[in-house]
């Protein structure tokens, strides 16, 4: 066959799948259109002179870092609050979870183990539910504004935003945690006449113990990284400083305090992977 | 004489194990958690007194009850759907900016096959750890002293915050994906651009893809808020009409700020149920 034997010797005179490419970019240049509207999106003023001018000279002030002993010791204890506010969130996020969870988890009704659930209990059970999938689509940053509102400036809003938040997420998470695992331990207690607590307390928290640590391990983690964000609106700890120092154009406080801030998330990351390896 | 038997006839006594032992590490990790929440609540000086008393349960009521009625009005509710399109926008071209930048970036930080000496990898990844670590927030914050207020800015900082987060996840699947296609080509002398664009770029895209839309969906969400500080979208509507003190409008944003995340949710769920039936 010597006519396929030239074709495939010869690469084709152009590209055969042209069409296809000139589809595709002209629908990438139709969608991203609107997108770049909306969004403003103008590249080439970060490169005018006057932006530039103000963007130099911000980040000429980051050098040196501000290393006075004054700012360093704020800076530590502002850290301290920082973390001290993400475990005083969690703890109050627990108070609310686990009664949550305790009340939503499908395992632990009585009236399943025979055929459906009841009604009440089911609907006690759904209420539940939405109310903590509401607490957690609130983002923290909304309830943190709300506080500041309520309660005035300082720890208490940030406090207050992370446990409402946590909460709702702690609850649906340990619920799904709880729902996933075997179920046969729990439903023997249960339909031999334990009561519900006992059920939990003795066949479902030692089967899941070491997830649901693990889990709440991780979310104190990012609390830490959320209440950082918190002090932009008015919650105290090392987001208020930065804020202050940013509004300030202090830029050797603000390259500081991103480094107090790194090594603290970095801190935070290395003990929790500590204890999630230690809990196996 | 008979020497007596190592095993006793009995099970021998035992005491039950003390409850405190200095070898047992879950008894150091709870005292260790114990100490760090009565040290928070104790350092932290938090107003019970300003949330729990009558007078502030009633302060908090009244202030909830200035949301209602939200505002409803057809101009106010297109300013929001102006401003719910602004997110969602943001969100969309932050995240496609961040996914090409993460491939620019995953590609120097990843060691491509055995024998690449990958100079450059601790350096990417240090950088990589430093885009990530620091939140779209305080991005978004620095960026508006160079972009200005708006959307433009917050569209930045996702992009710089997540092109962080997928080089991370994009240089882990490119050193995992199987090295078979890759060697067969490199055997026949093929440079490595060309095996990267021909041979592990295909087999690891749709990870790569799925991490994408994972992180545009957390995008939504982070750009929902960002405009607190300034960068545009609803963030920025709420922290206006929560500034000023309009109540009912703050309360019609807070709703299509709530829409807007339940919709990603039940999409995203929607979604993986689908693809992974």
């Amino acid at each position: 066959m010597p006519a396929l034997a030239r074709s495939t010797h010869r690469a084709p005179d152009r590209d055969p799948a042209w069409l296809g490419r000139v589809f595709w970019l002209c629908a990438a240049v139709v969608v991203l259109w609107p997108l770049a509207a909306a969004t403003e999106f103008k590249p080439w003023l970060l490169f005018d002179a006057r932006s530039l001018g103000v963007a130099g000279r911000f980040l000429r002030g980051f050098w040196p870092p501000a290393h006075s002993p004054d700012f360093l010791v704020l800076a530590a204890s502002e850290a301290w609050r920082t973390m001290a506010i993400a475990t005083a969130g969690l703890t109050l996020a627990l108070l609310l979870a686990v009664p949550a969870t305790l009340l939503s988890t499908h395992v632990l009704s009585v009236s399943a183990l025979s055929g459906r659930m009841a009604r009440g209990p089911f609907w006690v059970r759904q209420s539940v539910r939405w109310a903590l999938v509401v607490l957690r689509s609130v983002p923290e940053l909304v309830w943190a504004l709300v506080f500041v509102r309520v309660v005035g400036l300082g720890p208490t809003a940030g406090v207050l935003a992370i446990a409402l938040t946590y909460g709702g997420m702690l609850g649906k998470v340990y619920g799904e945690i709880l729902e996933s695992g075997e179920a046969h331990v729990t439903e023997t207690l249960l339909r031999n006449g334990s009561s519900r607590l006992q059920a939990f307390l003795f066949g479902l928290l030692p089967q899941n113990a070491a997830e649901l640590t693990s889990y709440t391990v991780y979310r104190w983690e990012c609390a830490i990284r959320s209440s950082v964000v918190l002090g932009f609106v008015g919650a105290g700890g090392l987001g208020q400083l930065l804020d202050g120092s940013m509004k300030m154009f202090n830029g050797g406080e603000v390259l500081t305090i991103l480094c107090v801030f790194v090594l603290l998330v970095a801190l935070a990351d290395r003990m929790s992977a500590g204890l999630r390896t230690s809990l196996g | 004489m008979r020497r007596p038997s190592t095993r006793a006839a009995n099970a021998p006594y035992r005491l039950p194990p003390p409850l405190f032992d200095a070898r047992c590490r879950a008894c150091w990790w709870t005292a260790a958690t114990l100490a760090l929440v009565l040290a928070s609540f104790w350092t932290l000086d938090l107003q019970w007194s300003q949330f729990v008393s009558l007078a502030a349960l009633r302060s908090m009521g009244r202030f909830i009850g200035e949301f209602f009625p939200p505002d409803a009005s057809p101009e106010f509710l297109a300013k929001v759907v102006r401003g719910t399109w602004e997110t969602l926008a943001m969100s969309a071209l932050g995240t496609l900016l961040a996914a090409g930048a993460g491939v620019l970036l995953a590609v120097p930080a990843s060691r491509m096959h055995a024998g690449d000496a990958a100079r450059l990898r601790t350096p990417t990844r240090l950088l990589l750890n430093a885009l990530r670590a620091v939140p779209e927030l305080v991005w978004a914050a620095l960026l508006l002293m160079a972009a200005g207020l708006g959307p433009f800015a917050g569209t930045l900082a996702l992009a710089v915050h997540t092109s962080g987060v997928l080089g991370r996840l994009f240089a882990e699947s490119l050193e995992n994906a199987p090295p078979g296609p890759g060697a067969a080509l490199r055997a026949q002398g093929v440079g490595s651009a060309r095996v990267f664009l021909y041979a592990t770029l295909p087999q690891v895209l749709p990870q790569l893809i799925s991490y994408t839309l994972y992180r545009w969906e957390n995008n939504i969400r982070a750009a929902a808020v960002l405009g607190v500080v300034g960068a545009g979208g609803l963030g920025q509507l709420l922290a206006f009409h929560m500034g000023l003190f309009h109540m009912g409008k703050t309360a019609t944003i807070l709703v299509a700020m709530l829409v807007l995340v339940a919709a990603v949710d039940a999409l995203s769920y929607g979604a993986r149920r689908v693809t992974t039936r």
